[in-house]
């Protein structure tokens, strides 16, 4: 022992921990053993033990056993020479005539992650995958995913990936379900070798024969055996329309389990095996059972609901006909956690239609009378939403807005103000009679958004607003003040003020060029303003072209996600991914992709390569694409944790292009271009302010190009701008 | 115009196409912690070899210690930490992967529940007391990261709170456990017998009530558990009926009692495929107490207890409640524990309740008034009192009115009107069972009246 007691400690709580590990009586022994894994626990190092631990090892109190091995997976790295003394106990465990006995020892010896060791691992290996006993089995499949990990030589030397594949007919579903878990796990960490080739023996696929027996395991196994059966199923794939319809069939009952997991895993093998069948009918019935369980979901814990309602909200991009009567489920509770009540709304939203949309609307009102600031503010703008959506109901949702607006509660007007503009770009000319109201609370807005939204309304309206340049000399007084979204609105109300009514404003306009040219900071608006004087001075009648051309109004953007993303995160339905509905690259992978990794995920992602640049062309996606700057309420669907937490990997990842999606590289575009000075003076305004400079834009650019053959001008205008900065 | 980088993707699918498909959303639970709310660890066990211990640091700086979360998932970096508070704990997972998120969160639940039915609760006095149980439990259900059988009943058979010696007798015991968990019925063992052959069946409900100012209902449906207690010999086949339209639809239509369940949801016995296609609950119970299946019913809710609130706020200074209860049940039951909290201002001083029945208080840390009935029958109607004094402020805030709650309990009552039509038990052995059935209707923090 004198070869230890180099390490050995004189005095304090370790020496009197190793005079207790060596005592002769056993309850001491085993006191002693608890107390060094308390101290384990709580970060006191304790490695200098090991010996007196491992001494402890050889014992009948399987309790205690298990303790030692506790000790030693977590502190045999730090003494990979004494492990060896270890292994005598592990072997001759493993052949104990107690089943938990070979279990644990072949459970523990995988995770012992030392050389020395794994090279007797394989012997008791070898022998744990034949052991009689199931529950034997089912964890030695797992250790072999445990020595893949560490040393996958060592795996395929002793044919452990075959016996693997073999046990994949054991007749206990639980080894099955264990041994496709340890499968899919070996998959896992070849794949993400760069070196993998498809022959490599560690790549599995799931064969049709599998497919079998994964489906008749899948109805006796536990609830976690039945995910990974059903995650094994996800990425199957089916060789022709009956096939899939016979997975289907198959999986349905799975809505049924009291597990959410399960519903969920059953829910993604469903939308993934869909895609091939053809028959309406049958989808449809397959959408009607989805939707009960669904539901259930809602009454789970609020983090399992939040998840539920994550996919919820994504499943109703894909197939908004899943819970079209189940508006009412949505209702937030008084007592729900923020972030389950912020979902709920989206999704209330999402299924608003004429017929329920009182309902919504007296429910949104209730909420705006809550406290939470934040969540006060999203029900405001839900309403909007409805607003837009919806225009049978749109005059209750503006009378709703006026209701707030006269309780005078300043965030409320404001973030009311903000909606009503979006409703004047929905409908322009039709809610008129409610700008003197909104005139009314000028004084009391203070929010950048808030008064921007305002200045914007009264610009487009300034031919009916009497006093519209008075108003707006209250901007123009306080301008170089204002925020610079605030500045550029109120430059552009101006110029359409006096497009107007030249006679009136002529003095004003002069004031506010001379202003924003000359001791504006902003090139943003320094250009701007340049424009219009140039504008003003050569033509005034092509100005008026420009600064007051029509403008196709606004809509509420069916998708938060691109569609080639959307599909992506369908096939992931109850993964992070599909929590954040972003594609999983963005938050794993340490921010960096290698070259190799990326064009391997591009050989996945080529469909949807494909199908990204088709729908560019065809000019549907860059609806989506703008409505991220165009549209806040588009982003918000994101979520809390997707926009707090998120957004720094997201936005690493996506600066360095290191994102694989491609649609998302256009996502990223945009975003970063909105970083640069050119947007973002916009994008927090909202959309009348985004709306505005590209108006300018494609105003300057059609008397130009008079080519330009898209139709609606403005719209497709900025498209062009846009996609011409690839 | 340069080529988009993306189109260079489909030069490689050639080369590649044995990877297609997506990857394989794995659950790989890296780690698991269990915190207290200082942030100190209680219990740490990592799973997989790609986190490291001063892992869970980062989540005490970064989600204990700030004030600003309000995701149950937080992820930094390629770590996602996904967490759950019970009591004065945080409990814990960690993933470095595209994990699959319900599964995490039901596993922690899974934890919970556990440790709920070992130590009867869940706190950071009684984590620290059992720790050494807690690890074996925690080993015992996942390896390597991924979760491994958690029946509770099947767990309490090994790992116990008596130490457990291994001898002979004890290894023939363990190929029964192991047996049991693994086997097709991984939650029953074969060899139970009991003297008197019982079965008990507790139908609880749950009410979800939100009912607007003006009194229309908004929203009210039930959420049903079917609790069963079986104390049943052998291995016995059981098959439960219940009046639901489920079954009614198929056989005879037109029955009038017939409950509409939206949902419902069963325990691993029970035969999904059998249901899924002859509607018939068959299954071979767990021994001892179960949750037999949970169900959801929104058509013809019965509401017990109707409360009929009229509150005036008098000037700035003043509030008054008049608040009428009314049981809506027959006289032969009666509800109990009837708990109604009634939101006052936040600047009120004082509250002066008058009340026939039960007890008011005014509780100003919570801002409410808590008007306690221990028992009333079907039926009746009670009467609620009351004025607020309020302080005068000078900042104008509207009050938000958040909803009144009501707490309540009602025996052999469903909401739902579901009725336990037969459960029926076939064994070996031919033996006699007894049967009991109980309904109870609940509510607690879910029935919630607007004003």
């Amino acid at each position: 022992m004198n070869v230890f007691s180099r390490a050995a400690p004189k005095k304090g709580e370790n020496f009197e921990l190793r005079a207790d590990l060596n005592s002769e009586y056993r309850d001491k022994r085993k006191d002693a053993i608890k107390k060094v894994i308390a101290n384990m626990t709580v970060g006191k190092d304790v490695s200098g033990l090991f010996p007196d631990v491992l001494k402890n090892m050889q014992t009948e109190d399987i309790e205690q056993k298990k303790l030692v091995y506790l000790y030693l997976i977590n502190y045999a790295k730090t003494q990979p020479d004494l492990v060896i003394l270890a292994v005598n106990t592990f072997v001759k465990d493993s052949d104990d005539h107690n089943p938990l006995i070979r279990a644990l020892a072949i459970r523990t010896m995988g995770c012992i992650r030392v050389e020395k060791i794994i090279d007797y691992i394989a012997g008791p290996l070898q022998k744990s995958l034949h052991d009689e006993n199931p529950y034997v089995r089912k964890t030695a499949a797992l250790c072999v995913a445990k020595l893949y990990d560490l040393k996958p030589e060592l795996v395929l030397e002793n044919g452990f990936l075959e016996q693997l594949h073999e046990m994949i007919s054991d007749s206990n579903p639980m080894v099955v379900a264990n041994t496709i878990t340890a499968l899919a796990d070996i998959h896992t960490s070849a794949t993400s070798q760069p070196s993998t080739s498809s022959s490599d023996p560690a790549v599995f696929t799931v064969t049709p024969t599998i497919l079998n027996k994964l489906l008749i395991a899948l109805n006796e196994c536990s609830e976690w055996g039945r995910v990974a059966i059903l995650s094994a199923l996800a990425r199957y794939e089916a060789q022709d329309e009956k096939e899939s319809e016979h997975i289907c069939e198959r999986v349905v009952p799975q809505f049924q389990h009291v597990n959410g997991s399960v519903v969920l895993g059953a829910v993604r093998v469903i939308m993934i095996h869909m895609r091939k069948v053809k028959r309406e009918d049958f989808n449809k019935q397959l959408i009607r059972k989805m939707a009960p369980p669904l539901v259930t979901l809602l009454s789970s814990p609020p983090e399992v609901q939040w998840i539920a309602l994550r996919n919820i909200n994504l499943l109703l991009q894909k197939r908004s006909d899943i819970l079209s009567n189940e508006m009412r489920v949505f209702f937030c509770k008084y007592n729900d956690p923020l972030y389950v009540k912020v979902e709920k709304l989206d999704i209330m939203v999402r299924l608003a239609n004429e017929h329920n949309v009182d309902a919504l609307l007296s429910e949104l009102k209730e909420y705006a009378s809550e406290v939470d600031v934040d969540f006060v503010r999203r029900s405001i703008k839900a309403i909007g939403q409805a607003a837009v959506k919806i225009e049978a109901g749109a005059e209750r949702c503006v009378n709703v807005l006026l209701d707030l607006i006269a309780t005078r509660v300043s965030y409320v007007v404001q973030e009311a103000v903000v909606v009503m503009k979006d409703i004047f770009r929905r409908y322009p000319m039709t809610y008129e009679g409610v700008i003197p109201t909104l005139c009314a609370n000028l004084e009391e807005l203070d929010e950048p958004e808030a008064k921007a939204s305002l200045i914007w309304i009264i610009g487009e309206y300034a031919n009916k607003i009497d006093n519209a340049d008075e108003l707006l000399n209250i901007f123009v007084e306080t301008f170089t003040e204002e925020s610079y979204s605030v500045q550029l609105q109120t430059l552009t109300a101006v110029v359409k003020l006096f497009l107007f009514k030249p006679d009136t404003s002529q003095g004003l306009v002069q004031r506010i060029l001379n202003t924003a040219t000359k001791d504006c900071d902003s090139p943003d608006v320094r250009d701007r303003a340049y424009i219009y004087w140039r504008l003003l001075s050569t033509d005034p009648g092509a100005a008026k072209s420009v600064v007051l051309a029509h403008r196709p109004p606004i809509s509420l953007p069916r998708t938060t996600v691109a569609p080639a993303l959307l599909n992506e995160l369908i096939g992931e339905v109850s993964s992070l991914a599909s929590v954040y509905q972003k594609p999983a690259a963005t938050f794993i992978g340490q921010g960096r992709v290698g070259a190799e990794a990326m064009q391997r995920r591009g050989a996945d992602l080529a469909d949807s390569a494909k199908t990204a640049l088709q729908t560019v062309a065809a000019g549907q996606a860059s609806e989506n694409l703008l409505d991220f700057d165009d549209e806040p309420a588009a982003e918000q669907p994101t979520g809390l944790a997707a926009t707090q937490v998120l957004q720094q990997p997201a936005a690493k990842n996506l600066l360095s292009g290191t994102s694989t999606n491609p649609l998302d590289d256009l996502v990223s575009i945009f975003g970063s271009s909105s970083l640069s000075p050119s947007v973002p003076l916009a994008a927090p305004a909202g959309g009348a302010a985004a709306l505005d400079p590209f108006h300018g834009f494609g105003g300057v650019v059609s008397p130009i190009s008079p080519a330009a053959p898209a139709q609606p001008a403005s719209a497709s205008n900025q498209q062009e701008d846009l996609l011409g900065l690839f | 115009m340069t080529l988009p980088d993306y189109c260079k993707y489909s030069r490689a699918q050639t080369t590649r196409p044995a990877l297609r498909g997506p990857t394989p959303s794995t659950t790989m639970i890296s780690a698991f912690f269990i915190f207290n709310q200082k942030g100190e660890l209680l219990i740490s066990r990592l799973y997989r070899p790609d986190v490291k211990r001063p892992i869970a640091d980062v989540f005490r700086i970064q989600v204990i210690s700030s004030s600003d979360v309000r995701s149950p998932i937080v992820t930094l970096g390629s770590t996602s930490f996904f967490h759950v508070r019970v009591n004065n704990v945080y409990v814990v997972a960690v993933t470095k992967n595209n994990a699959n998120a319900a599964l995490v969160f039901e596993f922690c639940y899974r934890v919970i529940t556990i440790c709920k039915s070992y130590f009867g609760k869940v706190d950071e006095e009684c984590v620290k007391n059992n720790f050494v149980l807690i690890y074996e439990l925690i080993d015992e259900i996942n390896d390597f990261g991924y979760p491994q059988n958690s029946e509770i009943d099947t767990l309490k058979s090994y790992i116990t709170t008596e130490s457990v010696v291994s001898s002979q007798i004890v290894a023939e015991e363990s190929s029964k456990i192991t047996s049991q968990a693994t086997g097709v019925t991984s939650w029953r063992r074969a060899d139970v017998k009991y003297k008197k052959n019982e079965a008990f069946v507790d139908v609880v409900e749950t009410v979800n009530l939100s009912m607007s100012a003006k009194g229309t209902v908004l929203r009210a449906d039930v959420d049903g558990h079917i609790q069963m207690r079986a104390y049943l010999s052998g291995t016995p086949e059981c098959k439960f009926g219940l009046n639901d339209k489920l079954v009614i639809d198929k056989s005879e239509r037109g029955a009038i009692d017939a409950v509409e369940l939206d949902d419902c949801r069963f325990h691993q016995c029970v035969r999904l495929n059998e249901f899924d296609s002859t509607r018939t609950i068959s299954f071979i119970p767990p021994d001892g107490e179960f949750e037999l299946m949970t169900y959801r019913s929104t058509s013809n809710v019965k509401l017990p207890l109707r409360v009929i609130p009229t509150i005036n706020e008098i000037g700035t200074t003043q509030v008054t409640y008049l608040i009428v209860v009314k049981t809506n049940f027959g006289n032969k039951l009666s509800a109990t524990n009837v708990v109604l909290r009634i939101p006052t201002p936040l600047n009120t001083t004082s509250v002066e309740c008058k009340v026939q029945t039960g007890k008011a208080k005014y509780v100003p840390e919570e801002n409410v008034v808590v008007w306690k009935i221990p028992r009333v029958q079907g039926g009746q109607e009670l009467t609620f009192n009351a004025t607020a004094q309020l302080t005068s402020t000078t900042t104008r805030q509207v009050w938000a009115r958040p909803p009144i709650d009501v707490d309540f309990q009602v025996l052999m009552f469903t909401a739902s009107g579901l009725i336990v039509r037969f459960l029926k038990v076939f064994e070996k052995g031919n033996y006699h069972s007894i049967k009991w059935v109980r309904y109870l209707t609940k509510a607690s923090g879910t029935y919630q009246i607007r004003f």
